[in-house]
């Protein structure tokens, strides 16, 4: 599916962080904005919800405990019951170091194939760039346009908010 | 740096220490005294603690090492139970105040902004140092009395021959002998003391200078801390508090002591930012700062527990006897005296902070925030108290007497840290991160 984008050019992070407020204030839908770096406080100027990704890393980790747990308890102390420095054959001290790093490699594997998952990155995924600038030196604000859109008008905001340039682009991948 | 709008004009701002205030402070202390005086009275009636746990001191002392003969007896309960608690509450009051001056310093050598809001609160935190090597002096001296806190110093105890020889102890004497002790401790509190004198002096002139100049200098005052404390800090839990039980021995203590000092230092921060809040004082502190406050005190709870299992896990797995004996008491020793207490500790100091504190919300929130805080400086005092009772009270042990020190201490420790609080202002106006630190997000 093709969708047509107008991008709007920044040079300056501080303009952009108040470009989105003004700009979404003025009535129009943000699509995404490009940054070559993090800027604090976008994410709440543009309204986007926090992510409920630690809530998965939870049961993540949670899961990766239960499985070193059973794994220990059940090899060393019913299926090979096994004496190991006289201690007994379910030692939990012992055991937990092992349930530690099981949470931690867990946790921290669900978590990123979670947030590609829920990205859509997987391999072969061929990231569409609206503008190979926003890698570089410029902060892009998308905002999808359709035939209905009064391009002047949007210009027009863009511009009054700091943009300096206001391009548009179509692009078939999104 | 980004600054997201310019400037906001930040005043200073003093803090009143009100008559209330003042008040509060003072029925602490009397509500501690009247606690102590009961703990006396009711040890002198031989009510609320276990004579008969003496079969169970001796064995677990038997197993401890060779001791040659001559059966120590020392002062009478309520004396001794005095002058351990007040060792103890002095160890646990002037690391946690220390931990101001740490805190401050790791965040200059880091080029921290965000910390620049809660920075009075640290200078102001150690203010207990000096009043902390007095009551280390006096305790000391106190010991002297019947040698109640620290077996090492019992006369002859190093003598060949000597009733009271002791190989073992003997065998330390080129380290733990008294001179060298009291010099190293003035030493450590010492250079505590001239480093935070120095920071807060560096601190005070910028409120009145401004520039950039003070800063750099806190910077270098603040990594020769470091250096300094990193080595004195692990020599301090060695001596205030690994020498008690002196024919043991563990070398992730150093470690283990700091942890606690240094989480409970956090959570004391933390505490008085919000009670400050609370009051009305810090209009620039905000849940950004909270969050980071709290996200340490979660981090460092793991820490602590981490250290204090490795220690644990090593002797539990190799169990040594010179080395197990320290977990033979605490575990089911004295007829099972302090074991509540041991996993109890584990309970308030990790189980509780981990899984109250894992959400962002309840780290940005001061009710959860002043919970946890609370939690975590009752439950780094009985951790302390957990290290210092089975090797000097024995089956012996109590609470009210200490309960009552510790509360006195307490008022004290307010009174003094409110004092410096209000004697600049809350805000470090000329601090070159303030507005990074106003404008801080997370």
């Amino acid at each position: 599916m093709t969708k047509r984008f107008a991008l709007g050019i920044f040079d300056d992070e501080d303009v952009l962080l108040h470009a989105v407020e003004n700009v979404r204030e003025a009535g129009v839908k943000i699509y995404e904005v490009f940054t070559p770096f993090p800027i604090h406080g976008i994410d709440d100027a543009m309204g986007i919800e926090r992510s409920r990704l630690p809530i998965a890393a939870f049961f993540f980790g949670l899961t990766g405990l239960a499985f070193a747990l059973w794994l220990q308890i059940y090899t060393l102390g019913f299926d090979w019951p096994m004496i190991i420095g006289g201690k007994p054959h379910i030692a939990l001290p012992a055991f937990i170091p092992v349930a530690f790093e099981l949470t931690v490699l867990f946790c921290c594997h669900g978590m990123v194939i979670t947030f590609y998952a829920i990205s859509k990155l997987y391999p072969r995924w061929k990231t569409p760039v609206l503008d190979v600038r926003s890698t570089d030196d410029k902060f892009v604000m998308a905002i999808e346009v359709n035939e209905n859109t009064d391009m002047n008008k949007l210009t027009q905001i863009l511009r009054e908010n700091g943009a300096s340039e206001v391009n548009q682009k179509e692009m078939s991948k999104f | 740096m980004a600054t997201l709008t310019h400037q906001e004009s930040v005043t200073a701002e003093y803090l009143e220490v009100t008559p209330g205030a003042r008040k509060t402070f003072m029925l602490i202390i009397i509500a501690g005294v009247a606690v102590l005086i009961l703990g006396v009275i009711l040890s002198m009636l031989g009510i609320g603690s276990h004579h008969e746990a003496a079969e169970g001191a001796a064995a677990a002392h038997g197993a401890a090492a060779a001791h040659g003969g001559a059966e120590h007896h020392g002062s009478a309960p309520w004396l001794k139970r005095i002058i351990i608690s007040l060792w103890h509450n002095n160890v646990f009051f002037t690391g946690v105040s220390a931990i101001g001056t740490v805190f401050m310093a790791i965040q200059y050598v880091a080029y921290a902004g965000w910390s620049v809001v809660v920075k009075r609160i640290n200078e102001a935190l150690s203010a207990w140092l000096i009043p902390g090597l007095v009551i280390m002096l006096v305790a000391f001296g106190l010991n002297f009395l019947n040698h109640d806190l620290f077996h090492w110093t019992l006369p002859g105890i190093m003598e060949k021959g000597n009733a009271n020889y002791d190989a073992i102890v003997a065998g330390k004497s080129g380290f733990l002998n008294i001179p060298f002790y009291l010099i190293r401790t003035v030493l450590y509190l010492g250079l505590w003391i001239f480093f935070t004198k120095r920071l807060r002096d560096l601190s005070l002139a910028e409120d009145l200078q401004g520039g950039t100049t003070f800063f750099h200098k806190s910077i270098n005052v603040s990594a020769a801390f470091l250096v300094v404390y990193a080595v004195t800090s692990s020599m301090a839990a060695w001596d205030w508090v690994m020498s008690v039980d002196v024919h043991w021995f563990s070398t992730m203590f150093g470690w283990y002591v700091f942890a606690s000092w240094w989480v409970s230092g956090i959570a004391a921060v933390t505490l008085c930012a919000i009670l400050l809040k609370q009051a009305g004082y810090l209009p620039l502190l905000k849940p950004d700062h909270l969050h980071d406050l709290g996200k340490f005190m979660f981090g460092f709870s793991i820490f602590w527990t981490y250290v204090w299992f490795s220690q644990f896990m090593l002797i539990w797995y190799a169990n040594l006897p010179e080395e197990a004996v320290y977990f033979n008491q605490r575990l089911g020793g004295f007829n099972g005296q302090y074991t509540w207490l041991f996993f109890a500790n584990l309970a308030i100091n990790f189980v509780f902070p981990f899984l109250v504190m894992m959400t962002r919300d309840a780290k940005r929130q001061m009710i959860m925030l002043k919970i946890v805080s609370i939690a975590i400086l009752v439950g780094h005092w009985s951790d302390f108290y957990l290290m210092f009772m089975p090797g000097t009270m024995k089956g012996d042990n109590g609470f009210i007497i200490e309960i009552g020190i510790a509360l006195i201490f307490l008022g004290c420790f307010l009174i003094l840290m409110t004092k410096r609080l209000a004697q600049a202002s809350l805000t470090p106006v000329h601090h070159p991160f303030l507005d990074e630190s106003v404008h801080h997000t997370t």
